[in-house]
């Protein structure tokens, strides 16, 4: 004799959102509350290490978008380019990470911060010095796993998230 | 807030004052008026908060809470925000039909509280036929939906009006009957009276009685998952898809008011209205509608709206038949068992409706048995 129609359905739902009630909600909100976002996330920016690039150029023949503009001039005395200019428009980027995975120099790395949209256009190309690592500017473990493992865990949804307020 | 103190003041010490109390009948009338006015936008304001607030958490959001603590001051912000919005009138709208929708579907709701007793004898007008009073006065609200329906020239708000017409006919007939039931052991239709009866609260009695009003009243008072006449994904709004502005809030007043009368009218028949321990009666009173209400909200969150023939075989084929078989076992039980003990009725009751659900249950079918359920 089945049961599924004298209401055991109704039952059965009815269960499921109480225990729903019940549960620590999911939500996170945004600007108060931030997760760890993962280890190897590519974000929104590149960082540069002007003392490993030689200028090779490969990060700009890589670029699907053309994004990254390297000039270089010959340094006769050390034998190698010198880097003239390092330019990425991070507005063209897609954060393929092509230009990190075939560095020859492991020079470039994916950025780990993911909040970097500007009212202009302009202030999305960085160059040169602006390239550099920084407090505010680490690189992620992207293509990196000696840099994965100092970073914070990532925080996943599962995990009770207080809220503020 | 300060007014309502004032009024749950006046209460109790009338309670100690004869029905005829001295300062006599306009006083009487505007203390009350005002009460239930108050009441009324405030546990209206409270049913949204509690609403949008524990079916939030029921699917694993927060719900609102970013005005005020805990988001108590959201139905503040919305009601702002509604008072503030251009009042749209479409050009081809029968205008005067269209302007007066929203009152008369909003004035019964606030009228149904005249015979809601708050607390022994604490209410607008103790009527001796209250409970007919409210089954006449609350249905008018569906008169003001299909005066919306038809009024804005649109053909899904006259879908949600019809759909509105053709659910409260329907169900209008089990949810009568499953009162009459009440009204039976009770002896009584005034609500006071109905309340003074409960010594045991009529759902252990009317267990049956219970469950059919329940169904037939979210039925009418267009909750989902009977909320087919607004159906945002079929009727984009159902019978306010053009109202906008002060209109709007005036349906949505009168929907959650609706809510809130049906959780009182509930409270009042099956849970033994002000009646309980400690607590001073009016807020037993409040705490049981609430609970009510919470039972809504909890099926709202849980059921999928049903379609519209499944609305209709609900009602003629399953609520109707039983009210009615409910209502015939309820008499007998009072001809031949006046003074039976209430814990062999509970019994008695509980196992009659258990056998009705699951026979009646087989018999149940949509389309003649080619559709399924």
């Amino acid at each position: 004799m089945q049961f599924e129609r004298y209401g055991k359905g109704i039952a059965k739902g009815l269960r499921v959102t109480i225990a729903h009630l019940l549960r620590h909600p999911i939500t996170v909100q945004y600007p108060e509350q931030r997760l760890n976002t993962s280890r190897r996330i590519r974000g929104n920016e590149l960082i540069w290490n002007n003392i490993k690039c030689t200028g090779c150029g490969t990060c700009a023949k890589t670029c699907p978008q053309g994004a990254i503009q390297i000039i270089t001039s010959v340094n006769l005395e050390e034998n190698k380019y010198k880097v003239e200019k390092m330019e990425v428009d991070t507005g063209y980027c897609i954060q393929c990470g092509l230009c990190v995975e075939a560095c020859p120099y492991e020079a470039l790395f994916m950025g780990y911060a993911y909040e970097r949209a500007q009212y202009r256009r302009g202030d999305l190309v960085q160059s040169n010095n602006g390239l550099l690592s920084s407090a505010e500017r680490r690189p992620s473990g992207y293509m990196h796993p000696e840099i994965a493992k100092d970073l914070p865990r990532q925080t996943l949804l599962v995990e009770r998230i207080n809220e503020e307020k | 807030m300060a007014i309502a103190n004032i009024g749950f003041y006046v209460i109790k010490y009338q309670t100690s004052l004869p029905p005829d109390w001295p300062g006599g009948f306009w006083w009487h009338w505007l203390v009350f008026t005002i009460i239930i006015i108050a009441f009324i936008l405030l546990a209206v304001m409270g049913f949204i908060w509690f609403e949008r607030r524990g079916m939030g958490r029921m699917q694993a959001r927060l719900g609102p809470n970013r005005a005020g603590p805990f988001g108590l001051l959201q139905p503040v912000a919305d009601a702002i925000k509604v008072l503030l919005k251009e009042d749209i009138v479409p050009s081809r709208v029968d205008k005067i039909v269209h302007w007066l929708a929203p009152i008369v579907a909003f004035f019964p709701v606030l009228m149904v509280f005249a015979v809601v007793p708050f607390q022994n004898g604490a209410l607008l007008a103790d009527l001796n036929v209250g409970i007919l009073y409210v089954i006449a006065i609350s249905s008018i609200s569906t008169v003001g939906v299909l005066m919306a329906g038809w009024s804005s020239n649109n053909k899904y708000s006259l879908l949600g009006g019809m759909r509105e017409v053709a659910a409260v006919v329907s169900y209008e007939i089990p949810l009568v009957l499953s009162i009459v039931g009440v009204v039976l052991i009770a002896g009584s239709l005034s609500l006071n009276q109905i309340v003074l009866a409960q010594n045991v609260p009529f759902i252990l009695l009317q267990p049956l009685g219970f469950l059919i009003f329940f169904i037939a009243g979210c039925a009418e008072i267009n909750r989902s998952p009977f909320d087919l006449f607004e159906a945002d994904s079929e009727l984009t709004a159902g019978f306010h898809t053009e109202y906008s502005g002060m209109k709007f809030a005036m349906f949505y007043l009168t929907e959650y008011g609706e809510a809130l009368a049906l959780s009182a009218i509930i409270t009042t028949l099956f849970l033994s209205g002000w009646r309980g321990p400690i607590l001073p009666p009016w807020l037993w009173f409040v705490i049981k509608v609430f609970a009510v209400f919470f039972v809504m909200i909890w099926t709202r969150t849980t059921l999928p709206r049903v379609r519209i023939d499944q609305l209709m075989a609900l009602s003629w084929k399953f609520l109707f038949p039983l009210a009615l078989m409910n209502l015939f076992i309820t008499a007998i039980e009072v001809l031949v068992w006046p003074e039976a003990l209430p814990w062999t009725m509970i019994l008695v009751n509980t196992a009659i409706m258990a056998i009705l659900i699951l026979l009646w249950s087989k018999f149940f079918k949509l389309g003649w048995g080619r559709v399924a359920v």
